[in-house]
This record gives C-alpha cells, structure tokens and sequence, in this order.
C-alpha cells in the first residue's frame, strides 16, 4: 500500500500511509486507539474507499472497492466486532457469499466445512450455531472463514482483546503454523508485549501518520512504546495506598438473568468500601454487563441483596438508584445518551424534577445547568449541540458530568475507557481516582488487565456469572488473573479470599 | 353434518389462498430485513389490475401476469425507498399502500366510471381433479393458484430460503447486513430481490381475489388481508411451511363463521362479529405466538456501509 | 497558474446541505409530484394546467370554499396531531382511524342521550366523551406493547379493521336511523352541535379544538418534562431507560393521548359536519394522519401547515372532479405521492452542491 490517505470530514485518518507485507511473514500493526490502524486495514479490505494512494497485490496495481474484490484477491479479514451471523450454523457462516452454485445442501457444506477445519487445524464443530459459541470459538470460525477463501493475506484487528491469555497462547501457535505454510498476516495491536511475541516485522501508526517499520527482532519494547506513542510511560495510576473505609455499597449472593431469561449472575457477594477502587475482571460476556445492570436497577436481581450504605435497594427502579447516591457511567456510551437531544437536555434527564415547575421544563436552568458542566468537565460541545455530534471522548465526559456532578456515593463503571483515544483515556482514568480521593466507593468493571492493575486497590475475577476470586491489587499477578478468567483456578495460590 | 365439514375444508384453503401468497411474500421481505407495509396497497392495485387487464384483453392469465408485474414493481419502489435511500420503513411502506390504493380507486372511477352495478368478468374456473370421489373430490374442488400456493409457493420459497445460496443470504442479510456484506454478499441487490419476489407474491394474493374468488372488483375487496398477512408472519415465526399453518388458523375461521352465518344461527348477536371473529383470532394467535417471536435482528434497520 | 485553467464544476459531497438548499426540498418535491400526477390528469383527459388551477386556486378564489379548506383540514390536523404524538415516542400507533371511529361512536351516542343538558357543558362532554373513546381503543394495543412486546403496528392495523365490523353492526343494527332507515345512526340532538365560526359555512369549532391540540401538542412534547421524556424515549429507549426515565409508562401514556386526539377527531365530525355516525364518515383520515404528521416532522406548525395543505388538495380534488370530471381519488394519490416524493428528497439534506 503505497501513499494511502483518508479523510473522513476534516479528520485525516490515513495521511500518505505506505505499508508491505512480504509472504509468510506476521507483521504487526501498531498504535494508540485513532491511530488510523484499523482504518488502513479496511481500506484494504475494500470496506472503506481511500481518498489517495493505490494498492499493489503481488506487482499489479489493485483496485479494492467492496469485500468481495478483497477476497478475490486472496485478502481475509477477522474485525473485532465479529462478522458473524449468529442464528446461522458456523458452516452456513463459513461459505456465506462462497457458495458453489445455487443449491446449498447443509449436510454436505457441513461436510465441506468440517474437512476445511480439519485442514487447517482449527477445531470447530461445523454444525452448531454460532450463537451457542464462545468468543475464542467464534474467532476461530473467522479465521476459518476467511481461509476457506483461499486467504493468502490474513488481517486480524486485535484478536486478543476478547481473549484470555491462555487462548491467546494458542491464536499464536495456530498463526504461526499458518505462516510457515506460506499465509501472511497482518497484526493490529497496541499491546507491546503481544507484538513482540508474535511479530516478525512492525510497522507503527501515531495520529494516522506512518511512524516507522522495524524488524522485531532489531527492537525492544520501549522503543516501539516511544513509536506508538511518542514517550515511553503512560501516565495515570493509583498513588499510595488508602486508608480503610466504611463499607458503602454491598452485594450479598446477588443473582440475575441474562437477556434470554437464562441464569447469568449467580451468588454474587461482594464489598466496596469508601475511598476504595475495586475492580472487576473477566473475559467479555461473563456476567459483566448484567451485573452493572442489576447495580443501577435497568435489570431485575433475580436473587440477593444490594446495600448502599446500609438502605436496600434489592429491587429498586433506576431513578431509586439515583437517588440513593449511585452513579453509573454507561456501558454502552451510544446507549448512554440520546443522540438526537441536546447536550443540555440530555445533561437534565436524569434528574427532571428539579427542571421543571409543575411539570413545565425550566428551560434556563436546564442551559445554565450545562454551561456549568461543560466548563467544569471540560467538554467541547454547545449546550444546544445535538449529543450524536460529539466525539467519544466528549460524550463520556458528557456522561461523566451527569453522573459524577451529583457527587454520588458509588461509582459504578462499565469499561468506561473502551474505545476512547489516550488523552480521552487518561482523562476519565483520573477522574476516577480523583471519585476514590473524594471517598466514593468506586466499581470498575473492565477487560483492560493493565487498566486494573493500575487502578484499582483490590481485583476480582468474575468468571460465569460467578466472583471466583478477589485479591488486593498489589498481590495480584497477570498469570493468576488469566488463570482465574479462564475459570481454570477458583482460587490461585497467590490469590487470597479477601472479603 | 358431513357435507358441512367438507365446504369448510374446502372453503377454509380458498379463504387461506391470498393471505398464503401475500404472507410467504412478505416472509421474504422480513427475512431481507424490510418490513414491507406496502403489502395491503399492494394486494389492492393488484386485484385491480388484474380485473382491468383481464377485462380489456379477454385474457385471465395476462390480467394476472400484469397484476403480478405490478407487484414487483411495488416492491421495488418499497426498495428504492428503504433499501437504497433508507427511509423509514414503516411510513414508506403506509405510504406505498396509500398510493396504490389511491390509484387503484382512481384508475377504477375513471375506466367504470359512476355504474350501477359493478362489473364482473368470469373468473379462473374451478379445478375439479377427482370428481366421483366423494368427500376427498368435493375438497379438491380448488382454483389453480390455491394447487399453486400450497404445493408449489410454500415449498419453494421454505426451499429457496433454507436449501440455496439465495435463501442463505437473504437470511444472513436480514440478521446481520455487515456480516454479509464483509463476507462478500451484495445486501442491496439481495434485498432488491427479496423484496420484488415478495411484492410479485404479494399482488399474486391480490389478483386471486378478483380473477378467482370474485370475478370483480370492489372497494373493499382486500379488507385488511395484507395487514392480516404480517400477522401470520409473526405468528409463523418467519417460516414459510408454519406461516402455511397461520393462513390456514384464518382461513378455517373465516370459512367457519361463513359457515355460521350461511346456516342462520339464530342467535342475538350482528353476523359483523362472525366477521370481525378471524382479525380477533389472528390478534390472539399473535399476541400467544409474539411473545416467542425472534424477530430478524436487522428487520427496519436500514443498511449504510460506513 | 494551472487552477485557472482547470473549468469550475459542481461537486456533489456528502455534508449536511446549506439552509438554502434546504428550503429548495419542499418547493422541489411539490413540483415532482404534480409533474407525477400530471400523468393522472392527462389520462383523465383533462388540461394539466387547468387542473391544476382548478386543484390549488379556485378553493381560494372564494369565500366559501377557503373556508371549506379550513372544514377538510380539521381532521386532518387532529390526526395528524394525534399521530405526532405516539410518534414522537417511538410508539407506531397506526390506529389512528380506528381510534377515530371509536370517539365518533361515543359522540354519537352521547348526542343522544345529553338531552337538556347546556350546549356548552354538552359540547365538552362530547369532546371529552370522545377522548375516552379513542383513549379506550388505544389502551389494548397498548398494553399489548408494553406488557408483552407485541408490535403495535399489527395490532393497531388489525383492530382497525374489527372497528370498521363494529360501526357497521352498530348501524345495520340497533343504532339504524328509525326514521331514514338508512345505516346512519339517530341524528344527534341541536345541543350537541358543534357551533359554527362563520354563519352559513360549514366550518364549525372542531377546528378550533384541532388549533387547540396542535398547540398543545408543541408545549407538551417541547416544553414539559414529560414531553422531553417522550423525545428521549422515542429517539433512544436504552439511554431514556438508563436516565431513569419509566419507557413503558411514558409510551403507554403518548399511545392514550394519541388515541384520545383522534377520538376527538371523530366527534368533530359528528358533532361538527355529519350529525350522524356513518359507515363512511372518514376517507383514511387515519391514514391521512400518518403523512401530515411525516411531513410535518412532528411539529404542531409543521403539522398544522401540512394539514391545511392537504385540506387544500381534498377540497381541490373534489373542485376538479366536478368541472373536469377526473376522479376525486386524485387528491389521494397526490398525498400519498407527494409523503413518497418528500421522503425520497429529504436525503437530499445530507448532501451539498458546490463548485470544487
């Protein structure tokens, strides 16, 4: 790829990107959230048009306008957000869009499939429905997707954030089997240590401009930290250890079903006191989302108890949550505020009552009140700006406002940092330290490991709906947690029961 | 009492017809994704046409090839509108119906004009395949596109959506339109097609009222059977064989209580609740049958690629 | 040097459109769709020109017929408001026209039975008689949406049907007028009457209560807090949900509102126009409702201004029916087509023209 450049409005995404790819190589893709990574890829891909440049496939000038001209020419492509449709079997997911002549035969494409999977070493029931499959499973259907058609270039876009480390032990030795039967891959990461491990070449993005390529070998890890981010550290973590609190908000035997009315959160008990970060840790779809759903009152506990400073709150309605002093960032930052309100209003939602008079909007108090928040959290929006106009960044400092100006007792937060750029990441990583300062009790919920260990002042793992552990932070190590995630220990050596 | 369950066997299947057509039409739009609402105006514009055509040439089938064109021309505007122009599609679909209806009204006035009597053609001729074989012959006693819609339409669209590469896309766009169209499959002309398909069925549904039923057209010959039709798409879960079933639940009670009405049940209630008794069964088979119902994920979603 | 020589062209980009290009949409869209129907008329064997005169200036050329424009606007207005406010949040109320029927059979048996009673108690009584009404055949559907997740589409759709059974057995049976013998219900009593606005005109209060409801239909939904409630639920449950705001409570409670204001619809026709329940006593207004309330964005102004709009397309269909003799459906397909044109150019929005 030679000179890519894409704009999307006045952003410059990819500004005159080179990037090669030689066969049978695994050649790392590196940079900071809104580097410009994965939009280079989807370029690639066909998914996305650049505004500049070309692409050159073994010598000949290549013109990649949709997926299809991609796989035509040999390219596959595994996004994060899986491509997947779930209802379909893994075989009717496999040849979608690759299907030899109009008739489909399940019992022989399951066949087909089956063989494929065998072929290339990765182990995959053909005929279950993805829905039934677990994350690791659903990558490996992927990745047998894009094999199956003749993929001669594989583009991963950060396998290993849905993963635990132990499966991302074995996404490497199947990679790098692959490769030494001639595939090429094309890596995106910003973990430092996984690039190094698995890389034969890297090549690093900074603010969608070409940093460098390096052959891994040649490299150490503060050098490609100083590529990615232009210095060597990042910056925010939990100073000093706190003093003990009083207990604010606590979970007995907690339990609560899933979406589809199955048992995910079962017995859940847990503890968080004033002044203290308590993370929880857990590969994606372990009960994460239902547990913070179940602390602010969206979801029905089906069992247990939930105190806040003693009042019980077990099946209170969101706004009782609210008022009892609980705060909650969205899990879900798009679902977190209504796009199409304005900034101002959706600063007032939560707390209605006291905007209006008799049920009439008290329309200068609810304008104030944002200009007030916006300067305070230092949020770049008008208050009569549409919500969905606003980058990631500045609409969690917009949720951030709402939740946090309240002064609330417990904080609860929901991978608060995922897809956020670093000065956005930064930002809300001190906010809740600062939250933890102020004496609230504060529950993060996050897949980000480094981010826990560098917040939080005890960890627990969730694993099935279920706490299979909790540790104070300076004695937890990578290996255990991973262990712990991956439901392999209930409770490692290292790792004592601590509450 | 025999001869009675025999006419409402045999009227059961006749009344099933339509709403079989329009229904499996309209699973193939849901199916791709698109609620098409245009269904009612496009069962109405179709019976009409169907009626004109026939009527000006002389010929039933070229009515129906007419009135089955229109359809799919109807679908495809239902496309244009919410596949490639991503409209809403509730009131692009009320809004199709509306104007179809208007021009069927309109067309209707100016050709027929103000007569007394409305004007009848000879419809499509009863098919009478075994006719000295006592119950079983008399149930057979059906039109063409009754034989059509259940043993050609329900089987072939149940094979094209689970048993082609066709029918794999189009559910694969319905569900998740960014998993196919990464995995190469193009949304929009799938959506296209399923959308003509369904809107030719549907206006099949249509034509079978005044080229068969009927032998005529009036105002309120369609009365609600499309919106009967999405229903029984619900109800049937998205499945062609089960939406068969659905018609079939309707059919049987509007049969029934023509039945009722036919033998003169002497009973102190107007014969409008007999009518009013099928659109109440369907709402109760909808309401029992909606609470399982696994709508296609991206069904009113339209699709943009970036 | 070399920009001079490049020709200037037109670009066409994607970014929202400039107000000016904007205020273009309407104007356009309304020429589309008389160039569509232009077809119509010809096949009528009329003048498209003088059609056309006939369709959109001879209603205002007098008096009388201006004040017609006003008559037909009414329930139009009043569904359209009525729509507007289920849709505002996120609830696809569809019944407008049964819920319709529903006030007007309510009218028409409390003009009836108010005998004695002061016109103007009798008149709110009518007029909140019908609001129950609509209110009532609306709570079905609803409770459905809200309890059991069933689609309200459907449910709304199908019992407008049952509602047409309804209307017809009540008239071909014990409501049948005595006197006529017509399907018409018993002629409500003078004290039920809607007054008139204007001596020897039709046009009648049910167009004030429709101004009414249009006004409150912009201060309810922008300036009150349950207002800001339903916006939050009708463009993003998930987040209205998580601010704490009740999404079944709020749509349950723009679904009843919505079903009462066509309830109202309903006995301004009876009450106002026909004096009797008939079997035809709405052409779709229901339906009608849905377009104005499109077009007008939801907005009581853009709703008031598309439901005069279209009183004057209904009052002009009928004007060319009888100088020019094409059919009076007319009027329907330049609604429905012009919704369709409009909707279709409002993508327009998000693109801009400019020299590059």
């Amino acid at each position: 790829m030679r000179g890519i450049t894409k704009r999307f409005g006045p952003v410059v995404a990819n500004d005159r990107v080179d990037f090669s790819l030689r066969p049978g190589e695994i050649h790392a893709l590196l940079g900071e959230n809104g580097a410009g990574k994965t939009t280079l890829m989807r370029i690639l891909y066909g998914l996305y048009r650049a505004d500049e440049g070309q692409i050159i496939v073994e010598g000949q000038p290549a013109r990649i306008a949709s997926p299809k001209d991609a796989i035509g020419l040999g390219i596959g492509m595994v996004t994060q957000h899986f491509a997947l449709v779930p209802p379909l079997t893994v075989a009717e997911n496999v040849v979608l869009g690759y299907t030899d002549g109009f008739r489909v035969d399940p019992a022989r494409v399951r066949a087909q499939v089956q063989e494929a999977a065998a072929r290339f070493g990765l182990e995959i029931a053909a005929g279950a429905l993805v829905s039934h499959l677990s994350v690791g499973e659903r990558q490996r259907v992927e990745i047998l997707k894009a094999l199956y058609r003749n993929a001669r270039v594989l583009i991963l876009d950060e396998p290993t954030a849905v993963l635990i480390p132990q499966e991302v032990d074995t996404l490497f030795a199947t990679l790098r089997r692959l490769c030494a039967d001639g595939l090429s891959v094309v890596f995106i990461s910003h973990k430092l240590k996984e690039v190094m491990a698995i890389s034969d070449r890297v090549t690093a993005l900074r603010d969608g401009k070409l940093v460098g390529t390096v052959d891994t070998a040649q490299t150490a890890p503060a050098q490609l930290a100083r590529m990615m981010v232009g210095r060597e550290t990042f910056g925010v973590a939990r100073q000093g250890e706190r003093t003990p609190g009083e207990p604010v908000l606590q979970i007995e035997r907690l339990g609560a079903d899933d979406d589809r009315g199955l048992s995910m959160l079962k017995n859940v008990t847990l503890s968080i006191e004033a002044g203290e970060i308590l993370s929880v840790a857990g590969v994606g779809g372990n009960g994460q989302r239902e547990l913070a759903e179940t602390l602010c009152g969206v979801r029905r506990p089906r069992a247990g108890r939930i105190l806040v400073n003693g009042q019980d709150l077990t099946a209170a309605r969101p706004h009782e949550f609210t008022a009892a002093g609980v705060g909650r960032i969205p899990e879900d930052r798009h679902a977190g505020a209504v796009g199409e309100l304005t900034v101002a209003e959706n600063l007032a939602l939560e707390h209605l009552g006291e905007f209006t008079r008799g049920g009439v909007l008290n329309r200068e108090a609810i304008l104030s009140n944002a200009a007030a928040l916006i300067a305070q959290f230092q949020i770049k929006a008008r208050p009569t700006d549409r919500a969905r106009t606003l980058s990631g960044g500045n609409l969690q400092k917009l949720l951030l406002a709402r939740v946090l100006s309240r002064q609330p007792c417990v904080v609860i937060a929901p991978q608060p940092t995922r897809g956020l750029d670093i000065g956005a990441t930064e930002y809300v990583r001190n906010e809740l330290l600062a939250q933890r300062e102020r004496g609230a009790a504060v529950l993060l919920i996050s897949e980000d490991l480094d981010e826990i260990l560098a917040l939080s002042d005890r960890i627990a793992v969730i694993y099935e709906g279920e706490i299979v552990g909790v540790a104070p932070a300076r004695e937890a190590d990578v290996e255990t947690l991973g262990l712990m995630m991956a439901g392999a220990t209930r409770e490692g050596a290292r790792v004592r029961e601590a509450v | 009492m025999n001869a009675f369950v025999v006419n409402l066997i045999a009227a059961m299947l006749r009344v099933a017809t339509p709403l079989l057509l329009a229904a499996v039409g309209e699973t193939f739009a849901e199916r791709a994704g698109v609620l098409n609402l245009g269904i009612e105006g496009t069962m109405f514009f179709a019976a009409f046409l169907g009626f004109f055509v026939a009527d000006a040439t002389g010929s039933l089938w070229i009515g129906l090839l007419a009135a089955i064109i229109s359809g799919v021309l109807a679908g495809l505007l239902m496309a244009l509108l919410s596949v490639t122009l991503g409209v809403n599609q509730h009131v692009s679909g009320l809004g199709i119906t509306l104007l179809l209806t208007g021009l069927a009204l309109f067309a209707f006035r100016l050709r027929y004009g103000g007569r007394s009597t409305p004007p009848a053609i000879p419809p499509f001729p009863l098919l009478d395949p075994l006719p000295n074989v006592p119950i079983l012959g008399n149930i057979l006693q059906q039109y063409l596109l009754t034989y059509v819609a259940f043993l050609v339409v329900a089987p072939v669209a149940w094979w094209l959506l689970y048993r082609t590469s066709f029918g794999l896309n189009v559910r694969a766009v319905g569900e998740n339109p960014e998993a196919a169209d990464a995995a190469g499959v193009n949304v929009f002309r799938i959506r296209y097609l399923a959308l003509g398909i369904g809107g030719g069925l549907m206006a099949a549904g249509g034509a079978f009222l005044s080229l068969s039923q009927l032998g005529a057209f009036t105002h309120g010959i369609v009365a609600g059977r499309g919106w009967v039709a999405i229903a029984l798409v619900i109800f049937g879960n998205w499945h062609p064989i089960k939406v068969m079933l659905g018609a079939l639940i309707f059919g049987g009670t509007f049969a029934l209580q023509l039945r009722l009405q036919a033998i003169g049940l002497q009973l102190p209630i107007p014969y409008e609740s007999f009518l009013a008794l099928p659109y109440i069964v369907t709402l109760v088979a909808l309401v029992l049958a909606g609470r399982n119902a696994s709508y296609p994920a991206a069904l009113l979603k339209p699709y943009r690629r970036e | 040097m070399f920009e001079k020589l490049s020709r200037p062209r037109l670009r066409i980009e994607k970014a929202p459109a400039p107000p000016w290009q904007r205020a273009l949409i309407p104007i356009l869209a309304l020429l589309i769709t008389f160039l569509l129907t232009s077809g119509l008329i010809l096949w009528g064997r009329a003048n498209p020109f003088e059609a056309y005169y006939y369709f959109l200036v001879e209603p205002l050329s007098s008096r009388i017929s201006a004040l017609e424009v006003l008559v037909k606007a009414t329930p139009l207005i009043l569904t359209g408001v009525s729509v507007s406010f289920a849709f505002a949040a996120g609830y696809y109320n569809i019944g407008a026209e049964g819920q319709l029927y529903a006030g007007a059979i309510a009218a028409a048996w409390l003009g009836v039975a108010l005998r004695g009673v002061p016109p103007a108690l009798a008149i709110l009584l009518m007029i909140f008689g019908g609001f129950a009404a609509g209110m009532l055949w609306a709570l079905v559907p609803a409770l459905l949406k809200v309890k059991l997740a069933v689609d309200e589409v459907v449910t709304t759709l199908l019992l407008n049907s049952v509602m047409a059974f309804i209307v017809s057995a009540l008239l071909n049976g014990p409501w049948r007028d005595p006197k006529s013998g017509w399907p018409q219900s018993p002629e409500i009593l003078l004290n039920t009457h809607f007054p008139k606005l204007v001596p020897r005109s039709r046009l009648h209060l049910g167009f004030v209560v429709a101004i009414i409801a249009a006004l409150l239909l912009w201060f309810i939904v922008s300036r009150t807090s349950i207002g800001l409630k339903m916006r939050a639920v009708g463009l993003g449950k998930q987040a209205a949900r998580f601010a704490g705001v009740s999404v079944s409570r709020t749509m349950l409670l723009a679904a009843l509102v919505s079903g009462g204001i066509a309830g109202i619809a309903g006995v301004s026709e009876v009450a106002g126009i026909q004096f009797h329940l008939i079997g035809e006593l709405s052409p779709g207004y229901g339906y009608t409702g849905i377009i104005i309330a499109t077009l007008g964005a939801l907005q009581a102004i853009g709703v008031a201004a598309a439901g005069l709009f279209f009183g004057l397309i209904s009052t002009g269909a009928q004007t060319v029916s009888r100088a020019l003799g094409v059919p009076v459906y007319l009027g329907d397909v330049t609604q429905a087509a012009m919704l369709l044109v409009t909707l279709a150019m409002l993508l327009l929005q998000r693109y801009r023209i400019r020299r590059a």
